[in-house]
């Protein structure tokens, strides 16, 4: 197994619900993995799959009507392990934790960024609470931080607000706020979503450079499993709120061996393939999560489907780093030999 | 023998910049800046490029939704008979409307949320002459089937569908005068990966059935590969780029749609190609660079890309007409 040392946070068998209307929402419905230091994991999955909440609640964001019901997040900070599902969502340990350890960058930058202030002010806010810089060293910071990120003439930008900034600059500065403590771990919840495909690769090249330099751990939440191919060292792909498959790039990408992620890679037409490639949608839609299917939750949308998918089917590990939660695995792993 | 359904000259729309106490212009947003296109019956035409440079202007302007500036657009119906769009009164343009339509790219927003499906479908039948209540909900539930949702289906609002299925509901109101060409605006854009592969695949089966045109807008370029006869890239209001879907991925002419489809993210470990990552943004198009519009970001822009506007000209790959504009093809050019 892997080196425990290296693992900067492990989530384990977590539940969060959300309670409306006398109802309750198993948004995320025992889910557990690792992120290693410098090694990014991808969380796949449509959306309303649950990966959103999974990372509100690594960074207790959650809103008040929902609650971690069970399961474990341990940090590793320094050599201590903390356990963050345990600490106040306000309190003052979080608080150190959440933006210092572990940032976040939004899907929305638009909306993530506050009008009323500057950036410079915004970015700098991070470093006022987190370090003991003096005024004159967080402004140099700031300005270097925007310079890494590749903003031009940061002296002066420093200044503006949010709305003379173009979209991907927005999100530029977005990751430099998120990065101006070091964090151990950076969560980024579909960064380049809301953004052109070119800013997208300039983003992209941004957060490589970030994981090499800084041994960051990246978990990268997207719906694209062409981000994936691009990026992930290591995929969780998510479906009403459980990981139904993870692994291994490789593994995941080469060898799907869950219906659900089968279907999720023939569903979209992949560049260079021609227009001759065949895709195949997958039939119905996400199901209603207070009216889920018993058992599999993939069951009633699956080619597969049998009688033993009524009951919800365990994590099976295939092979070191392969699991899937399927009944059927074998049949679909058999090809791969 | 191909025809033209519609031939495009020089379009232009300019949108005023007003500002100060008596809202006096000072300057044009040129958000398409002279267009000249050719989309022939039958086939699927793709309009690429990145948010501002003008795509979804250009799908409006051609249905008159936004008014060209100048410029000319010609439909030619089945016998060969031209007319000219732009220059219509409103009225005149009633018929026109009948054979152009457009699927916007949001489906949350362009249904109307207090009528039902039907109520909100029924209009431009009745606007069209079909009188009988009965033979207007005939149609629309025959097209609600063809897109396979249920006829019951059309005595609901639209909070009660999905994404996927309201993007349906848009096909069918596009679909329901019988029309020859349908703009779609992003019409994908909007929904998850397992929808968007249903509604793409209904798509190109009620193509061959009613034997529609498309002129297919998006950003995406892999969606583009798939679906489209043609490809125009866009940068900046101009076309840059015009040729055959696979001569745009096997033989690209210009360095920006090289750019574009080295940018696109694909699922698949062993096509995993070197990203050109272009600096910058793309330019205001209220005050575009000089000489070519795309040398601030260009990795190969010379002397000459500052100073002179490239026109798009016509070159041969593969034996099929492409057309580029860019100062540095080596290739020889086409009269």
């Amino acid at each position: 197994m892997e080196d425990k040392n290296n693992i900067a946070l492990s989530v384990r068998d977590l539940k969060t619900f959300f309670y409306t209307n006398n109802r309750c929402n198993k948004a995320v419905n025992g889910v557990s993995f690792d992120v290693e230091k410098g090694k990014t994991l991808c969380i796949v999955g449509e959306s309303g799959c649950g990966k959103s909440v999974t990372a509100a609640t690594i960074m207790q964001l959650l809103p008040t009507l929902s609650r971690i019901e069970e399961g474990e997040i341990k940090f590793q900070k320094d050599d201590k392990i903390i356990n963050i599902e345990k600490l106040e969502k306000n309190g003052k340990e979080m608080r150190e934790i959440r933006g210092s350890d572990i940032a976040m960058i939004f899907q929305d930058p638009m909306t993530a960024l506050n009008p009323v202030y500057t950036v410079g002010f915004q970015i700098s806010e991070n470093l006022k609470y987190h370090t003991n810089l003096n005024k004159k060293e967080i402004r140099e910071k700031c300005i270097s931080l925007l310079n890494d990120m590749g903003i031009p003439l940061p002296e002066k930008r420093i200044d503006e607000y949010p709305h003379s900034y173009s979209g991907g600059m927005r999100q530029r500065a977005m990751i430099a706020m998120a990065m101006a403590c070091n964090p151990k771990i950076l969560i980024a919840d579909e960064p380049t979503t809301a953004l052109d495909v070119t800013i997208q690769a300039q983003i992209f090249e941004l957060m490589d450079k970030l994981k090499k330099e800084n041994d960051t751990a990246i978990i990268l939440i997207t719906h694209d499993m062409g981000v994936v191919a691009e990026l992930a060292d290591n995929v969780a792909v998510m479906y009403m709120g459980n990981i139904v498959e993870a692994g291994t790039a490789d593994d995941v990408l080469r060898r799907p061996t869950h219906p659900y992620t089968k279907a999720l890679l023939e569903s979209v037409p992949v560049l260079g393939r021609g227009k001759n490639q065949d895709i195949n949608p997958i039939k119905g839609s996400t199901p209603d999560p207070y009216n889920r299917p018993i058992g599999c939750q993939f069951a009633p949308r699956c080619n597969w489907q049998t009688e033993s998918c009524d009951v919800m089917p365990e994590i099976t590990q295939i092979n070191e780093t392969h699991q899937v939660r399927c009944h059927k695995y074998e049949q679909f792993f058999e090809k791969y030999k | 023998m191909k025809k033209e359904i519609l031939k495009l000259r020089g379009v232009k729309v300019h949108f005023p910049v007003q500002a100060g106490v008596f809202n006096r212009i000072v300057g044009h947003v040129l958000a398409v800046d002279g267009v000249d296109l050719d989309i022939f019956r039958g086939e699927v035409l793709g309009l690429a490029g990145e948010s501002g440079c003008g795509k979804t202007t250009l799908g409006k302007a051609i249905l008159r939704l936004v008014e060209p500036t100048d410029g000319e657009v010609k439909y030619i119906s089945q016998d060969d008979n031209e007319t000219e769009l732009t220059s219509l009164e409103k009225k005149d343009m009633d018929p026109f409307r009948k054979k152009l339509q457009i699927v916007f790219q949001d489906p949350h927003s362009s249904l109307n949320p207090s009528f039902t499906i039907f109520g909100s479908l029924q209009d431009p039948l009745k606007k069209f002459g079909i009188k009988s209540k009965e033979e207007r909900r005939k149609i629309i539930g025959d097209l609600l089937e063809a897109v396979n949702m249920r006829r019951e289906y059309m005595d609901r609002y639209p909070h009660e569908f999905s994404g996927g299925q309201r993007q349906r509901i848009g096909i069918v109101r596009a679909l329901c005068l019988e029309p020859e060409l349908i703009v779609c605006d992003e019409a994908v854009s909007a929904l998850d990966v397992s929808i968007q592969a249903q509604v793409l695949k209904l798509l190109m089966q009620l193509k061959k059935e009613k034997n529609l045109t498309y002129l297919f807008i998006t950003h995406d370029l892999s969606v583009t590969e798939y679906l489209c006869d043609r490809i125009a890239v866009m940068y900046l209001g101009r076309i840059v780029e015009l040729c055959d879907s696979e001569d745009l991925y096997n033989n690209t002419l210009h360095p920006y749609s090289e750019a574009l489809i080295s940018a696109i993210p694909v699922a698949d470990l062993d096509k995993q190609t070197k990203r050109i990552v272009l600096e910058g943004d793309v330019p205001s198009p209220v005050n575009p660079p000089k000489g070519c519009p795309f040398h601030p970001r260009c990795p190969k822009a010379t002397d000459i890309c500052k100073t002179e506007v490239p026109t798009l000209k016509k070159y041969s790959t593969n034996g099929n007409e492409h057309y580029a504009s860019c100062h540095l093809i080596d290739l020889p050019e086409i009269s």
